[in-house]
């Protein structure tokens, strides 16, 4: 579900945040039009306008835990967290986290990869969002969907700031809801 | 902050608390300072952002320069809190675009951080962030990336320091700004 369909149907936020999103094509390989959020971020008043925008949609939803993707993820998720009361869970690329972890692998164009999340950071029954900046396959949000659940947390909603149109309305992700600020600036197929 | 006792904040004991040290890891040997624990207690997070916030509102920094992947958890809250861009320093091919990279050293051979061409403009104050100095090589190299194109670096900030391995002479004569000191 994108922004505009549940209530922010032109809000001017949306339109800052899209147009401070850089879009470089062919990386990381020709095909691809790369969403790059770095200029989102170098503009304090749009990443602000991000961070308050999730914040609002949260805040009463009695989310007491957030866990972001590495590594983008960790510039989005702390701020909402933070605003929010709720701990900061960093989802990590293998080998980075120290203590017991459970790891999940999860399917690449090519090979795999894996996600890992500290044992002890989840208490059973918590309600979690998911942050990551942008959704195109749905593979690395489902593989941090399986860590929180097999931790015995809910998973409340997925959250992101760029998502391909496909998950415009009631889109879900393993049987979450996913919510989405903007769509890919440009028009050329994103192919992955 | 900054190690000097009497002035202690009441709050830095609470932080220090929450760090978790995991022994011999990611080798043997290694007493490593774990900052995640210190991120499932908001209040102590909170209090983290919040000292550093209160010390560098006033100071004019336009950029906060995060070095990743921890550097990215601590930056944004401090950037957002007092107004700055956040330009993450990243390593080597994660960056689209045009990049200029700095080479430092690690135990066995050389790593490479890497900023993005026009993030950061000649006469930006900028703040260097990271969840931790150790021989202070990634900070220096960051510190180097901001010079280059003509940013001043009023700072280097961190939450622990381990001041044995003295990275805090590492830094080209920038202050270190740190919470907790492992020894």
């Amino acid at each position: 579900m994108f922004a505009v369909e549940n209530g922010l149907q032109g809000d001017p936020r949306l339109q800052a945040i899209s147009d401070a999103i850089r879009v470089i094509p062919h990386f990381p390989k020709t095909g691809i039009m790369f969403q790059d959020i770095t200029t989102l971020l170098l503009d304090p008043v749009a990443f602000k306008h991000v961070v308050d925008i999730f914040v609002d949609r949260y805040k009463h939803m009695n989310i007491s835990l957030v866990a972001g993707v590495e590594a983008r993820g960790f510039i989005f998720g702390p701020p909402i967290a933070l605003a929010i009361g709720a701990k900061f869970i960093p989802l990590r690329k293998p080998g980075k986290l120290p203590g017991k972890v459970i790891s999940e692998e999860y399917e690449l164009e090519y090979g795999n990869d894996r996600l890992e999340m500290s044992m002890e950071a989840v208490k059973s029954q918590e309600r979690a969002l998911v942050i990551d900046d942008l959704v195109a396959t749905g593979g690395t949000l489902s593989a941090s969907i399986n860590l929180l659940e097999r931790a015995g947390a809910e998973v409340v909603e997925c959250a992101c700031v760029v998502g391909l149109p496909k998950f415009k309305g009631q889109c879900k992700l393993k049987g979450k809801p996913l919510y989405v600020l903007v769509e890919p600036s440009q028009l050329e197929e994103i192919t992955f | 902050m900054s190690g000097n006792k009497q002035d202690e904040d009441p709050r830095i004991n609470g932080i220090k608390t929450k760090i978790r040290v995991v022994p011999d890891f990611p080798k043997k040997g290694i007493m490593f300072q774990d900052i995640t624990t210190v991120l499932l207690d908001p209040k102590a997070f909170k209090d983290t952002i919040d000292l550093f916030v209160e010390r560098y509102r006033d100071k004019n920094i336009s950029v906060v320069a995060g070095i990743e992947a921890r550097g990215f958890i601590f930056g944004p809250p401090i950037a957002l809190a007092i107004g700055a861009k956040f330009v993450p320093l990243r390593k080597p091919k994660k960056l689209p675009g045009e990049t200029i990279f700095e080479e430092y050293e690690l135990e066995y051979g050389n790593d490479r951080l890497e900023m993005h061409v026009g993030a950061v403009e000649a006469g930006d104050r900028a703040l260097v962030v990271d969840d931790l100095i150790a021989t202070g090589g990634t900070l220096c190299a960051a510190i180097n990336l901001l010079e280059r194109v003509g940013a001043e670096v009023v700072e280097c900030a961190c939450v622990i320091e381990l001041p044995e391995l003295k990275g805090r002479q590492r830094l080209k004569g920038k202050p270190l700004c740190m919470l907790v000191e492992y020894r």
